[in-house]
């Protein structure tokens, strides 16, 4: 066991963890953060996407300690200050761009990340960019419209 | 379009928790003390065990507990739903299902030992060093060759055949004949590929048990946990209700893979109570591609019979149809009284006999998934159409319409023992030429050659049979259950309302919705309505979620449940204003005696109920809660005209999906926003089946795509936008809110309008090709033009 530490949704934490930890299984069982989500075993359905430095990361593919003195966000920080949902967020729900809700996490991560590299994406990039996110419920078609609008709002 | 109520694209108030990180999902509950376990599976598809040695995996630390099929032989088998009985009069082969193999394995997957421990990875580890002596046996994958005999899936029932029923037996001759003296038979043979459901939660099932009052707590990802506490309570571990409560919190999805009551789900609920800790355990999705039922996997021949005006004499078919290993909880329904029964599709076909062969193989069970039976039914039938209005030379449309039964035909009795009670069908092609832009696809086709590339359009229908089910008739065909929904309707004090309801929303949206239904009906905002749903101690007993029935049969009791409440409260009321019950009207919330001004508001009648002070105690009980048990009257017939347009690469068979229409007559519609988006998910689904999913087994029966990397789920860019409607609206007959359901529409209608187009395109780019089995990969695309 080892100790990790790192500033997670902008309050240090630190957890004892084995060597073959990872920061999705650490997310969730250290911290009980349980909106980033397991759907896979092969680092396919993006389910357990966060942010690690700014950037979105598969949480199943890294390991806690690699993410040592690192900023990290999850779904639990995306929320405005007041508590209110963030404009990505909003938009999801104002277009109905989730059904079961255990995708979204990931989706809401992902899209947030696009967001910040590209303001205003086209469908097309839109869809490229969520190639590692894997919905089963809404066939995309309102996430793509989601993003539309959260782009717009932003 | 109203903002509140019935009709009103409410945004869903469950999103919050979902879009926050709160979902409240099986895994993310964790009960003090809980040990976790590893199952070891099989990895071979059929073998002998011939002994299990623990010894080593006892003795390493943090182990709690190790348990083999010996230690089940005591507890009953998995059960099956459904009973089949066979056009000879025969009961179907029901083989036992253990919870842990016994004597054999009979798939990869199939569990041989559980190891509980204190961690994950320590049963993991443990599960290592159990020597299995496994002698493998020859693996029987090929249905037709399981038919034929040789290996053995279950040596007991001495043949691999399920049942060979027959629909309508009566009919079987009589379509022979028509057959013969036909003036055109087209003839189709096609496989219905094996589909993995992949809800994106993985199942997960926690067995808690509480020595102080001898209470069994199982927390599980299903859809319909009154139904998995009656079958594990009842049939697997003999625990009476009172003391068996199941939990099904937020679940990620379903798409009918999570309404089978499965072994690790008794698993845990009895190790939890043996061992006297609780006991988790959490699927990896490589354990769900080898357990969760997987779905369709049909080989059917079909014919069709024209006469020379193309309209349809009669229709014979001859499936096989997988079961797997072992009979899934309603595997032995689907190919049956969900397929044979919707032959007749949208058409007046007067004659239809359909011989189902059930199959047992080396292969993980197949069971109910989005559709069930009605995609295998409505693909088979809009291919063989199809193919005939090519070998007639009539348009694909006109042959359909010509054979539509008529708006004013209905109620419509076919002859495969359905009562259509209502639609429009040449209404719902008309609306698809419309938002299909029909009238503009010869520039785009001409702007696709240009580019080199071949265009096609693919048009069908659809029908379905939703609202599952009339109790009374699924008792005769077979049935072990009834299939009512309830509801309680709990009115609070200060006027809010807690609805109870027996079904399970795992994406559908019910606590949105369902409260629009009753702010409709009493003039309350949505707001005050509060749906409670997925727990066996806080629910009355209900059916649960699939087969599009939650609005149309858990709706509908939800509605009797609150129309007795407005009678009870109209009582209440009319006491308080001294006025006779007949004369108190309900509108906006508030009672008035009609002709009069005195009224009186919901939340005083509420207040009344329960501080009976003002009361007329001597006629009526204080309170206001109300339970309704609703069985409907029939199915519901959801039905609709799909369109997809194609492009086909000819040089590499790439398949790209340039336009997707659906219009869809769902009856009344409580959320056209959350319909819409039904109808997205499914079209999605059966894009993926015609193009890309394939469960797929060698012949030894190792999964070869059992992963994400090898099952191509459809992602973001392998998808268009879609166009949807559902503005064509002919309410059901039978029930209180005309409702018919939308939540598998798109998967079932959706499929054969992908691989019409196919064969379109190819068609129109001069290469004969009649049929290519789904999915459309571009290797098999590429072989059927290159011959």
């Amino acid at each position: 066991m080892a100790t990790v530490t790192m500033t997670v949704n902008g309050k240090s934490v630190s957890g004892e963890v084995e060597g073959r930890t990872l920061l999705s299984d650490f997310v969730r069982n250290n911290l009980n953060l349980t909106g980033t989500h397991i759907g896979c075993d092969t680092s396919q359905c993006g389910a357990c996407v966060v942010h690690v430095d700014g950037k979105a990361v598969k949480s199943c593919t890294i390991f806690a300690l690699e993410v040592e003195g690192s900023t990290v966000k999850t779904i639990e920080g995306m929320a405005n200050p007041d508590g209110s949902l963030g404009v990505v967020q909003q938009a999801f729900q104002d277009n109905h761009g989730l059904q079961c809700g255990f995708c979204t996490p990931g989706m809401v991560m992902s899209a947030a990340a696009l967001l910040d590299e590209n303001p205003n994406p086209t469908e097309t990039e839109i869809r490229e960019y969520l190639e590692g996110n894997i919905c089963r419920c809404t066939g995309y078609h309102n996430i793509v419209k989601s993003i539309q609008a959260a782009a717009v709002a932003a | 379009m109203p903002e509140n109520g019935i009709g009103a694209s409410s945004v869903r108030r469950e999103d919050i928790r979902f879009l926050s990180g709160n979902g409240k999902y099986t895994d993310d509950i964790n009960v003090h003390g809980q040990k976790y376990v590893f199952f070891l599976r099989s990895d071979v598809a059929h073998g002998k065990i011939n002994s299990i040695d623990t010894s080593k995996a006892e003795a390493v630390s943090g182990v709690v507990g190790i348990f083999t099929g010996d230690d089940f032989v005591e507890v009953g088998g998995l059960p099956c739903g459904w009973q089949v009985t066979d056009r000879f009069g025969e009961v179907m082969k029901e083989p036992g299902h253990p919870v842990l193999a016994q004597g054999k394995v009979r798939h990869v997957g199939d569990p041989i030992a559980a190891v509980v421990a204190d961690s994950l990875e320590i049963a993991r580890d443990a599960a290592e060093v159990i020597n299995v002596d496994l002698e493998e046996l020859p693996a029987v994958v090929d249905m037709k060759a399981a038919v034929e005999g040789g290996t053995l899936v279950h040596d007991e029932i001495e043949t691999n055949l399920c049942y060979d029923w027959g629909f309508v037996e009566e009919n079987r001759d009589a379509v022979d004949e028509a057959i013969k003296s036909a003036h055109h038979v087209t003839t189709l043979e096609l496989v219905n590929n094996r589909l993995v459901p992949n809800a994106m939660e993985p199942r997960v099932a926690i067995g808690d048990y509480d020595a102080s009052n001898d209470q069994s707590t199982l927390y599980t990802t299903s859809q319909n946990p009154h139904v998995i506490r009656l079958l594990m309570g009842a049939f697997v571990l003999q625990i009476p209700e009172h003391k068996l409560r199941v939990v099904a919190p937020d679940v990620g999805g379903g798409f009918g893979s999570k309404i089978f009551h499965y072994a690790e789900e008794a698993f845990c609920t009895l190790a939890a109570r043996k061992l006297r800790v609780p006991v988790k355990w959490t699927a990896s999705r490589t354990e769900s591609f080898i357990t969760d039922a997987h779905g369709r996997d049909h080989v059917t021949k079909i014919e069709l019979a024209l006469d020379e005006n193309g309209m349809f004499q009669a229709i014979r078919t001859d499936t096989c149809a997988n079961m797997g290993a072992y009979l899934s909880t309603f595997s032995t329904s689907v190919p049956t009284w969900l397929h044979g029964t919707l032959m007749a599709g949208n058409y007046k076909t007067p004659l239809i006999y359909v011989n189902v062969k059930a199959v047992f193989t080396n292969t993980v069970p197949v069971d109910a998934y989005r559709g069930a039976g009605r995609p295998e039914a409505t693909f088979q039938l809009e291919r063989v159409i199809d193919k005939a209005a090519r070998e007639m030379g009539m348009d694909p449309v006109e042959i359909r319409r010509k054979n539509f039964i008529q708006k004013d035909e209905f109620p419509y009795a076919t002859p495969v023992a359905l009562e259509y009670d209502t639609g429009d069908y040449d209404a719902t092609m008309d609306k698809l030429h419309e938002i299909a832009d029909l009238d503009g696809y010869e520039a785009r086709a001409k702007a696709s050659r240009e580019k080199g590339l071949l265009r096609g359009l693919g048009i069908n229908c659809y029908i379905e049979a939703c609202g599952i089910a009339p109790s009374n008739l699924v008792g005769m065909l077979g049935a072990r259950a009834g299939l009512y929904e309830s509801a309680t309707v709990r009115v609070n004090a200060t006027g809010s309302i807690t609805v109870m309801t027996g079904c399970h929303s795992h994406g559908q949206g019910h606590e949105t919705t369902f409260p629009q239904v009753i702010a409709d009906m009493i003039g309350i905002s949505e707001d005050q309505v509060h749906i409670q749903h997925g727990d066996t101690s806080n629910t009355p007993m209900g059916m649960g979620t699939y087969g599009s029935r939650s609005i149309a049969v858990g709706g509908a009791a939800m509605v009797r449940a609150t129309e007795k409440i407005i009678a009870k409260a109209k009582k209440i009321a009319a006491h308080l204003m001294e006025a006779s019950a007949e004369d108190i009207e309900l509108k906006d919330g508030s009672f008035s005696v009609v002709g009069t001004d005195k009224s009186v508001g919901w939340g005083d009648v509420c207040l009344a109920a329960y501080v009976p002070h003002n009361y007329p105690l001597e006629e009526l009980e204080p309170g206001l809660e109300e339970t309704a048990f609703y069985d409907p009257a029939n199915f519901t017939f959801p039905a609709g005209a799909y369109a997809c347009e194609v492009e086909v690469d000819p040089d590499t068979g790439k398949v790209d999906i340039c336009s997707f229409a659906a219009t869809d007559d769902f009856g009344n519609v409580i959320n056209p926003m959350v319909v819409d988006g039904q109808v997205h998910g499914g079209i999605a689904q059966g894009i993926g089946q015609a193009l890309r999913e394939h469960a797929f087994y060698d012949e030894n029966g190792q999964l070869l795509s059992g992963t994400y990397m090898d099952y191509s789920m459809p992602r973001a860019d392998d998808l268009p936008s879609f166009v949807v409607d559902h503005s064509c609206q002919t309410p059901c007959t039978h029930n209180p809110l005309g409702v018919k359901g939308c939540g598998e529409a798109g998967a079932i209608g959706s499929p054969p309008a992908v691989v019409n187009a196919v064969i379109d395109a190819l068609n129109k780019g001069g290469f004969d090709v009649n049929h290519i089995d789904m999915p459309l990969s571009p290797s098999r695309v590429w072989t059927a033009i290159n011959g």
